[in-house]
C-alpha cells in the first residue's frame, strides 16, 4: 500500500540537496523500522517517490514523498497506524526535516512527482536588499518572522482547497503596494528569458501566476509547479521588479514553500481547482482493508 | 542543536556543497556548554567527503563524547572554494556541531593519513588563525596534537605540533584530557603542561623537548632531549583487549555521499603477513581480533543506528580472521533479511571467498582483485608477499568457472632489486590469466565473448618502519622508464586487447618519498611551500611539484638525499627515537634476508621474534597450535 508523508524543512538543513534528502529518508525509514517495500535484485532499493524537488536554500511547509509499505504498525495508545508512522519516522529524523502526517493513499492514486500541478510560496526579501518600491511599506523588521530556522506556525500554512479565483486581491487592497501588483497582475504577458541547454528563450509566465498578494512583508504565491510550466517564485519576483524598473539583487530572497497541489479538473469560471497533495488519502487505516502488523516490531532488527 | 551557521546564507549559496559544512548529521553529538569542561575540535585536513569516512576520527569521536565534561567536534579542510573566501573575508575556521571557531577550542587533533596532507595540516591552523608554528602560541591557542601512521615519522611536522599521540587512540586521551584539568586548575601554563605530558603520559612526543644535530653530510649527528627526565624514546601505545575497546555504535550518518558511505565493521587490528614494503604491517603489530560474537551485535546496532544501506568489513587481511566464515555467513543472512548490501575488502581469492562474493553481488557486474604486487616470484620472496602465481591462477580459474570475467591486478614499480625481467613478469602474468580464461571459459558461455584484465602499477615508497626503511627509491625518470617498460611488455603480450594498463603520477611519489623518511629540516620547506600557495597535494589537479622542488633548493635540500639514496643500517634515522615495537634487529634482520630472496612465515606459522611479543597481547598470546590449526583451515 502507498503511503504519502508529509514533512518540513527548515533552519540549517535548508542547504541538504534534493537527491541527499531522498537519502536521508531511505535511511531513517530504515531507522524508523517501517516495514517499506523492496525492489528485489542485488541492490534492492525502497519503492519511493518524491513530489517536486526543492531548491537548496529554500525553506518548506509542505513536502512530500510517497512509499510503498508491507504493513502499518499496529494502533497503540490511542493513535492510529499512520500516527505511529508519523512518530516514529520523526524519532529517526533530525530537526529541520520535521515529518508532519503521513496518509494511506487510494489504490488509483498517481505519484507523487507526476500529479504536481501547483505550488504556493512564501517569498521575502533580505534586509537591505529590498526593492525601491517596497521601501517605506515594510513594517518593521519582525525577527521572530525572519528567523527561517523555526517552522512556520501550521496556522500561517495555505489551505489550498480555499484557493479559487486568484486575480481577486481583496485583503491587500488598503496595502500600498497592491497598486504595483495589480498592474503586474493585469498583464497578459509578462516575458521572462530562460536559458537553456539550447540557448536563451522568451516564455510568458503570466498564465503560470495563480496568485499573487503581499502582507505582512511578505508575497504570497500561487504559480504553476507543473512538470512543462514549473514556474520559481525567484522569476516572479524577478519580473515584478524589472516592471517596475528594478534589478533583483543576488541572494535577495527568503522563500518558503508552503504546499504542493494537484489540479482536480476545472471550476464552473474555468479557473483550475487545486487540492493539496496533503489532503489526499486516509489519515485512518481501520476503514481501509489494509494489513497491519501483528508483532509490534516492524523492525527488521 | 543550535541553529547557528558560520557561514552566511551567502557564502552557502555560492560554494559547492553547503551540506560539507553545516553539521547537522544523524548522530552528531551536541553538548550543553554549561557541562562541558573540555573542548576538542577532531579535525581530517582533507575535503569532507574523505574526512568523514574515516574510521578512527568516528572511534575517537565516539571516546571522547562517551567522557560526560568532554565535547569532541569535527572539522575538515574547507574545499579550495572556501578557503578563498574564507581567506578574503577572514573567517575563522569552524567546528561542525558547534560552528564555534577552532581557537576557542581547548585541543585540536589532528589524524595525519598520508603526506600529502601536510599543506593542508597548515591550511587548517591557518584558517583557525591558530600560529603555525608550535612555539609561537599563546596561552589562548589550543593545544594541537597529532595522531596517525604519519606520526610513526613526526619529524617533517615537528615543528607545528605541540603533541604527537604514537600509537593508537583508545589508550591514553583520558589521562592526557585529567592531566590537562588538572594543570588548568593549578594556573600552570601552557608549557609547564606539555612539560607533564612529556614526562608523565605514555605515548606522548613533545617535539620542543628534543633536538637534532646533523653531521656534514647532512645524515643525523645527534637526537637529543633538552631538559631533565624528558623520555628519550616514546613507545608506542595499543589497545591490548580489542574485544573491550570502545567502538562507535551510533557512527555518523551524513547527508551527502561520501567515499565511504556505509557502517565500518573493523574485525581485527594487524597484519600477521609481514610483506615487507607495508608500513601498517609492522606499525600495527601484534594482530588483535575482535570477538566474533560481539562483532555479530555491533553489526546489527549500527545498522539500526545509522539505517545504512551496506556494510563493509575492515582489518588488513579479512581472510586471516580466524571467525571469518562464521561472521560472513551471519552477516549474508542478516543483510538479505534487511536488504542491506555487503562489501568485503581485502579477502583472499579461493573457493570459500569466491562463494561468499557470488551471494552478496552480481557477478557479471563485479570484478576480483587480487595485489601481487611484484611480477614474479623472485621479486615476491624479497617483499615476502605470499601470494604464488599457482595460487592466482588457481583462484582465476575458480572464478572464471563460476561466472567472473574481469580480473584487476596490482603491482608497485621500483621495488628494491627490480630487474626488468620482474617487469616482464607483470605482462606474463596478465596474459597467463587471459589465457586461462579462454581456456578455462567455452566460447558459447563467454560474457562479451571476452575476458577484462586490468593492470594498475603504483611506485613504491619506502616508509619508516619496515625492513625497507634504509632503500632508496627510485628517480621520477627510473619511475616512468619502468611504466614503460611495462606498458612495452604488455602490448608484447598474445593477449593484449584484453589487458588494459594504468599507472600513478611519478612526481608525487617522489615527494611523498621525501616527506616519509624526512626530517625536521623540511619543516621550513612544507611552511614555504603553503605560503607559496600548495593546499590539496593529494589532489593531482591541486599538487604542484615544481613549487616543491624549487623551495627544498632554496633550503639547500634534495630529493636525491632524503628519497633516492640508500641509508645503511647504522645510519641514526630521524624516527629511531620511537619504539614501535618491531625492533631495529628484526628489521634489519629482514632487510637482510629480502636481499637473499628468502621469505618468512607469518605470525600464525611461527614467530619471527620481531618484538611485539612484549606488549603480551594479540596473536603473541595465541597458543601457537590453535592458530596453525586455524590457518590449516583457510
Amino acid at each position: 500500500m502507498k503511503i504519502r508523508i508529509k514533512f518540513t524543512k527548515y533552519g540549517p538543513l535548508r542547504f541538504i540537496g534534493h537527491l541527499d534528502v531522498m537519502r536521508f529518508f531511505q535511511k531513517a525509514i530504515r531507522r524508523a523500522g517501517i516495514d517499506v517495500t523492496y525492489t528485489t535484485g542485488f541492490s534492492p532499493h525502497q519503492v519511493m517517490s518524491f513530489a517536486a524537488p526543492l531548491g537548496v536554500g529554500l525553506t518548506s511547509n509542505g513536502e512530500y514523498m510517497d512509499i510503498q509499505v508491507n504493513s502499518l504498525p499496529a494502533s497503540r495508545d490511542g493513535l492510529t497506524p499512520c500516527q505511529i508512522l508519523t512518530q516514529r519516522l520523526n524519532n529517526a529524523s533530525v530537526k529541520g526535516l520535521d515529518v508532519v502526517s503521513a496518509r494511506i493513499l487510494p489504490e488509483n492514486a498517481g505519484n507523487a512527482m507526476a500529479s504536481i500541478a501547483a505550488a504556493s510560496y512564501s517569498v521575502r526579501f533580505r534586509e537591505g536588499r529590498e526593492p525601491q518600491f517596497l521601501k517605506g511599506h515594510l513594517s518593521d523588521h519582525n525577527p521572530e518572522s525572519a528567523d527561517c530556522s523555526k517552522p512556520a506556525d501550521s496556522s500561517e500554512m495555505k489551505d489550498g482547497t480555499e484557493i479559487t479565483d486568484c486575480r481577486e486581491i481583496t485583503d491587500c487592497a488598503n496595502d500600498p503596494v497592491y497598486a504595483v501588483l495589480t498592474t503586474f497582475m493585469a498583464k497578459e504577458e509578462i516575458l521572462i528569458t530562460k536559458n537553456t541547454k539550447h540557448g536563451a528563450r522568451e516564455i510568458n509566465i503570466r498564465p503560470g501566476i495563480y496568485e499573487l498578494t503581499w502582507s505582512d512583508n511578505t508575497f504570497h504565491m500561487l504559480v504553476d509547479a507543473s512538470s512543462a510550466g514549473n514556474i520559481k517564485p525567484g522569476q516572479v519576483i524577478e519580473a515584478l521588479l524589472a516592471d517596475n524598473g528594478e534589478q533583483l539583487q543576488e541572494n535577495a530572497l527568503l522563500i518558503t514553500r508552503e504546499d504542493v497541489f494537484t489540479a482536480t479538473g476545472e471550476q464552473n469560471d474555468g479557473n483550475k481547482k487545486f487540492i493539496s497533495l496533503g489532503e489526499i488519502g486516509s489519515l485512518d487505516a481501520d476503514r481501509l482493508d489494509v494489513p497491519i502488523s501483528t508483532s509490534g516490531k516492524e523492525n527488521a532488527l | 542543536m543550535c541553529d547557528k551557521l558560520a557561514l552566511s546564507d551567502d557564502i552557502l549559496m555560492k560554494i559547492e556543497k553547503p551540506e560539507r559544512y553545516i553539521g547537522h548529521e544523524v548522530n552528531s553529538v551536541v553538548k550543553n556548554l554549561g557541562q562541558v569542561r573540555v573542548r576538542f575540535a577532531m579535525c581530517f585536513p582533507d575535503v569532507y567527503e574523505i574526512g568523514m569516512s574515516h574510521l578512527g576520527i568516528q572511534i575517537l569521536y565516539d571516546m571522547f563524547n562517551a567522557m560526560p565534561d568532554v565535547w569532541c567536534e569535527r572539522v575538515y579542510s574547507p574545499w579550495v572554494d572556501l578557503d578563498a573566501i574564507m581567506r578574503e573575508q577572514r573567517i575563522p575556521l569552524f567546528a561542525l556541531e558547534s560552528q564555534d571557531p577552532i581557537k576557542d577550542f581547548d585541543f585540536l587533533g589532528i589524524t595525519i593519513q598520508y603526506e600529502m596532507c601536510y599543506t593542508n595540516i597548515l591550511q587548517v591552523l591557518d584558517l583557525s588563525q591558530i600560529p603555525l608554528n608550535a612555539m609561537e602560541r599563546g596561552e589562548d591557542c589550543p593545544i594541537v596534537i597529532g595522531g596517525g601512521p604519519c606520526t610513526y615519522n613526526p619529524e617533517p611536522l615537528a615543528d607545528f605540533f605541540d603533541i604527537f599521540y604514537i600509537g593508537e587512540g583508545e589508550t591514553q586521551y583520558e589521562r592526557l584530557i585529567d592531566l590537562y584539568k588538572k594543570c588548568k586548575d593549578q594556573g600552570l601554563g601552557r608549557v609547564e603542561f606539555l612539560r607533564r605530558v612529556a614526562k608523565e603520559v605514555p605515548g606522548m612526543y613533545v617535539p620542543r623537548f628534543y633536538e637534532a644535530d646533523y653531521n656534514e653530510d647532512g645524515t643525523l649527528k645527534s637526537f637529543t632531549t633538552t631538559e631533565e627526565g624528558i623520555p628519550a624514546t616514546v613507545r608506542k601505545e595499543i589497545v591490548s583487549d580489542m574485544s573491550d575497546a570502545c567502538y562507535p555504535l551510533k557512527p555518523l550518518v551524513p547527508f551527502i555521499k561520501i567515499t565511504q558511505d556505509r557502517v565500518v565493521l573493523e574485525i581485527q587490528r594487524g597484519c600477521i603477513r609481514g610483506c615487507r614494503f607495508c608500513q601498517a604491517g609492522q606499525i600495527y603489530r601484534p594482530v588483535r581480533e575482535r570477538d566474533v560474537d560481539t562483532l555479530k551485535q555491533y553489526a546489527l546496532e549500527m545498522l539500526k543506528n545509522t539505517g545504512q544501506e551496506e556494510i563493509s568489513l575492515s582489518s588488513l587481511s579479512s581472510s586471516d580472521y580466524s571467525k571469518l566464515p562464521e561472521l560472513v555467513n551471519f552477516l549474508i543472512e542478516e543483510c538479505s533479511r534487511q536488504h542491506t548490501n555487503i562489501s568485503l575488502p581485502s579477502l583472499r581469492i579461493d573457493a570459500f571467498s569466491l562463494d561468499v562474493m557470488s551471494k552478496v553481488q552480481d557477478v557479471k557486474k563485479s570484478s576480483l582483485t587480487f595485489a601481487p604486487e611484484a611480477g614474479s616470484q623472485r621479486l615476491r620472496n624479497v617483499i615476502n608477499k605470499g601470494l604464488t602465481e599457482e595460487a592466482i591462477l588457481k583462484g582465476a580459474r575458480l572464478a572464471f568457472e563460476s561466472g567472473w570475467n574481469r580480473v584487476k591486478l596490482y603491482f608497485m614499480l621500483g621495488l628494491p632489486t627490480e630487474t626488468e625481467e620482474d617487469i616482464r613478469g607483470i605482462a606474463e602474468l596478465c596474459n597467463n590469466i587471459a589465457a586461462l580464461f579462454f581456456e578455462t571459459v567455452p566460447k558459447e558461455k563467454r560474457v562479451n565473448g571476452r575476458v577484462q584484465i586490468v593492470a594498475s602499477t603504483s611506485f613504491f615508497v619506502p616508509k619508516p618502519f619496515t625492513p625497507f626503511q634504509w632503500a632508496g627509491q627510485c628517480t621520477k625518470e627510473v619511475f616512468l622508464d619502468k611504466a614503460y617498460q611495462t606498458r612495452t611488455a604488455i602490448s608484447a603480450q598474445l593477449n593484449q586487447k584484453s589487458i588494459k594498463y594504468n599507472w600513478h603520477e611519478a612526481d608525487a611519489s617522489v615527494l611523498e618519498g621525501v616527506l616519509a623518511r624526512g626530517d625536521r629540516r623540511l619543516c621550513d620547506v612544507i611552511r614555504r611551500v603553503y605560503e607559496k600557495g600548495s593546499i590539496y597535494d593529494a589532489w593531482g589537479e591541486y599538487y604542484d611539484n615544481s613549487k616543491w622542488l624549487e623551495t627544498m633548493a632554496e633550503y639547500g635540500l634534495t630529493p636525491d638525499f632524503y628519497a633516492h639514496r640508500e641509508r645503511s643500517t647504522d645510519e641514526l634515522l630521524p624516527w629511531d627515537f620511537i619504539d614501535c615495537g618491531v625492533s631495529k634487529e628484526f628489521l634489519i634482520r629482514e632487510w637482510e634476508r629480502a636481499k637473499r630472496e628468502e621469505v618468512s612465515e607469518n605470525c600464525k606459522l611461527k614467530c619471527q621474534a620481531c618484538g611485539a611479543a612484549g606488549f603480551g597481547c594479540g596473536i603473541c598470546v595465541v597458543p601457537r597450535t590453535e592458530s596453525i590449526a586455524a590457518d590449516a583451515g583457510c
